[in-house]
């Protein structure tokens, strides 16, 4: 990437979309083509590594335009295909076209309650952006229509200029309900279910809402305060928010319903009980599950060191083992703690990693160092139990497992060591067992996600789950339209008076 | 629903000890012997400290907090006074102590570890059990609940290293006799310093006699989510917070749990130091004005 300026990039959109207006004439699909993608402003990476602001910096309102006229508005709409809750696209991206932020944000709304979230961590280029024509027409993924970037935009106009309406909503029905868990999932429930007019109350374990996006997507990725606008537009909404609340614990699920009256129940508890690799070491300290080391830095705020009052390590060599967007964020979370050297040691190559391609280039712009290939074996320690090195193994690809990827096969002999003083385990989660242990009716998969039918209704009557806790380890936009479709769900059996 | 927490009771049981009493009506209504809550001083930039609750009052809508200060987190907890609220309080957290009832039950409680072991003895009487109860500190200064122990045991024995107070002796002395008398006991529960754990469960091994532990590891949420609390139990990885505190004495890897308890202290020393001399700035400010 060239790393031109937010000024540079704009001021170039800028000459393209008076060429565009002055012409005064619609674009021909040839010319649409012809239009510059836009890039991405971002904080330079050697500024950037030093600080926790978010990287991507937000297109222009030029740029924003430029990008949109590059959407052909074409008939198939592949676009909305790809996308988990079937936004409605061209609608928004040509909205964006003739300056009419406010309809597009409208428009996509319609079908997403978190654009702001959605915009900045979706995957895009696995989504809608896979099949869009402009990218096949281009021959490459990187032109198709930047979407997710054009979403972001409109989502940040709207906040930034303060045109935020929380949704209206209907009489009170007298009907309670209690959503458990803060997170993307939760979140659109709460919304969708009080819009109807229902009570909804939120349940959080913790001291702060918003899930996974305040304790585990860092600050540089997704600022917190865009968490705290769209939980303050429920509470607007007239949502109770209640944090340090454990359901299991505080109160079973069972005397939610039988005590505390309420007529339904969402479970969003998300992906919890983080796994590790059973591995010689795994205990020593300097090894993190990424969920400690990232809560640690993000939700208790320990990159403000002596100013937070959680600690956490301050490590010089850190090697952070898997490859997902999960293990990209502890890499480039340690680089911002002092870290002189971050390793992300990852099994198989770098065309397998889960990560998406984002992350991991910007990663790389950040210095982190990946091994691909290559596995570990044990961690090893001093004696005071702490870690000093990790021994490694090399791989070779060998024939494709069950998942049609090629198998890593080990390479006898090929151990070697290398000397670290922190390990970050990002190899996923296991659900969550504290409602399932005080709650046995309710059917679990054997890892211990809730089974659903197909409107995310549980086994108990009136109890209905979603996201990570049903879904395993997913994404932000598949955990809301499963909120989606469960507050649909809920909204049917309130309002039906039945008990579902 | 939400509550807020304040403390209606406050003793100083001994220089650094102290006992509080908290509004807290949902959790006193739940909790059950051996589970623990987490608390902040600050919802921003507090740290998640764990707590086992000692007792409870479901009439007053109470739970009982026994704490030493220690770091930065108790410190701050030991300014709040009476009609003071802790901003972050959650719980009751872990699973709760399996009571039933099998004979003769010895607790030990080692120091702080006399608070957690509380609910438990009491249970273990409640449930018809014969009670006996070895409190052990350095001095007599840092024995406390000495009557309420007491009250819901057949038998009490004291000890302190110094001999100031009830018998010159560490608690595994009277622990070992009690498992050579016969009857021997069903079960020993012993709570304290993790070295005092490790070597209750070395004394109870030869005689076979079932040994509970509750342990007390680092912890972010001490809900299951960072696995902060891992610790080795027969050989397999346990997380304090969902699947103890509490776990079998003679499983446990002690040396592992101490190495890990040890991992920021460090960092803690530092910021004590840091808090001490910003303490000594506002004292001397204070004199000054």
């Amino acid at each position: 990437m060239s790393h031109a300026t937010k000024e540079e990039l704009g001021a170039a959109a800028s000459v393209e979309l008076n060429k565009v207006l002055a012409s005064g004439k619609a674009l021909t699909p040839k010319e649409r083509l012809a239009l510059p993608a836009q890039e991405m402003p971002a904080q330079p990476p050697e500024v950037r590594v030093r600080n926790i602001q978010e990287v991507a910096l937000g297109y222009t309102p030029e740029q924003a335009r430029v990008e949109a006229m590059r959407c052909l508005q074409c008939k198939t709409k592949p676009c909305v295909a790809g996308c988990p809750v079937q936004i409605d696209i061209p609608g928004f991206v040509g909205a964006i076209a003739d300056a009419d932020y406010a309809r597009a944000i409208g428009i996509i709304k319609r079908d997403s309650l978190l654009p702001a979230v959605c915009g900045r961590v979706c995957p895009q280029e696995e989504q809608c952006q896979a099949p869009c024509t402009v990218g096949k027409s281009l021959k490459s993924l990187d032109k198709a229509v930047a979407i997710g970037r054009l979403e972001r935009f409109v989502a940040d106009w709207e906040r930034d200029g303060g045109k935020m309406q929380p949704p209206a909503v209907k009489p009170a029905t007298g009907r309670k309900v209690a959503v458990i868990g803060s997170g993307p999932a939760s979140l659109t429930v709460a919304a969708d279910v009080r819009r109807e007019g229902h009570e909804v109350t939120i349940f959080e374990a913790f001291h702060k809402f918003g899930g996974v996006m305040v304790y585990g997507i860092p600050e540089f990725r997704l600022p917190k305060k865009i968490v705290e606008v769209e939980v303050d537009v429920l509470r607007k909404m007239g949502v109770q928010l209640v944090p340090n609340f454990v359901i299991g614990r505080t109160r079973t699920l069972k005397e939610l319903m039988e005590k505390d009256g309420f007529d339904a129940v969402f479970i969003g508890t998300g992906a919890g009980l983080p796994k590790f690799m059973n591995i010689e070491g795994e205990n020593l300290v300097g090894v993190f599950s990424a969920n400690e080391y990232l809560t640690r830095a993000n939700l208790m705020k320990a990159y403000l060191r002596g100013v937070a009052a959680t600690p956490i390590s301050q490590s010089k060599v850190v090697a952070v083992l898997g490859g997902g967007n999960v293990a990209m964020d502890a890499a480039r979370t340690a680089l911002r703690l002092g870290a002189e050297k971050v390793y992300v040691v990852y099994r198989r190559t770098e065309k397998e990693m889960p990560a998406r391609v984002e992350e991991v280039a910007h990663a790389k712009e950040e210095g982190v160092i990946f091994q691909f290939l290559t596995n570990s074996k044990r961690i090893i320690g001093d004696e005071a139990g702490r870690v000093t090195g990790i021994e490694c193994v090399r791989f070779q690809l060998g024939e494709p497992d069950k998942s049609g990827r090629p198998r890593p096969v080990e390479i006898p002999g090929s151990e070697y060591m290398m000397e670290v003083d922190t390990v970050i385990v990002a190899i996923g989660n296991d659900s969550n067992p504290l409602i399932k242990q005080t709650t046995p009716e309710l059917d679990t998969t054997k890892w211990g996600n809730i089974i659903v039918n197909e409107d995310c209704a549980t086994s108990i009557p009136g109890v209905y789950a979603g996201g990570d806790i049903v879904l395993g380890a997913a994404t932000v936009i598949l955990a809301m339209g499963q909120g989606r479709r469960a507050a649909a769900a809920i909204n049917k059996q309130l309002c039906g008076g039945g008990a579902g | 629903m939400i509550e807020t927490h304040v403390i209606v009771r406050k003793k100083q049981l001994s220089p650094e000890v102290f006992e509080i009493e908290v509004k807290a009506a949902r959790i006193a209504e739940q909790r059950k012997p051996g589970q623990f809550i987490m608390l902040s001083m600050d919802v921003d930039l507090g740290e998640r400290i764990p707590l086992t609750i000692a007792d409870a009052d479901t009439a007053k809508g109470t739970i009982t907090l026994i704490y030493q200060r220690v770091g930065q987190g108790t410190r701050l907890l030991a300014q709040l006074g009476e009609g003071d609220a802790i901003p972050v309080l959650v719980g009751p957290l872990g699973t709760p102590t399996h009571i039933e009832k099998v004979g003769a039950v010895v607790g030990v409680g080692g120091g702080i570890g006399a608070a957690p072991l509380f609910p438990i003895m009491e249970g273990m009487k409640k449930a018809g059990n014969r009670v006996v109860t070895i409190l052990g500190a350095r001095t007599k200064e840092l024995i406390f609940w000495e009557d309420k122990f007491r009250a819901i045991s057949d038998e009490v024995i004291v000890c302190t290293d110094d001999g100031g107070y009830g018998r010159k002796a560490l608690v595994t002395e009277p622990l070992k006799e009690l498992c050579a008398r016969e009857p021997k006991p069903a079960l020993a529960v012993a709570i304290g310093p993790a070295i005092m754990m490790k070597f209750c469960a070395e004394a109870t091994r030869p005689f076979g006699v079932h040994t509970l532990v509750s342990l007390n590891a680092i912890m972010v949420d001490g809900t299951g989510m960072c696995g902060g609390c891992r610790v080795m139990v027969g050989g397999k990885v346990k997380f304090v917070c969902v699947d103890g505190p509490e776990f079998d004495g003679h499983l446990v890897d002690f040396d592992g749990l101490m190495k890990r308890q040890a991992a920021y202290k460090t960092q803690e020393r530092a910021a004590l130091d840091h808090a001490c001399n910003l303490d000594k700035m506002a004292a001397e400010k204070k004199a000054e004005g």
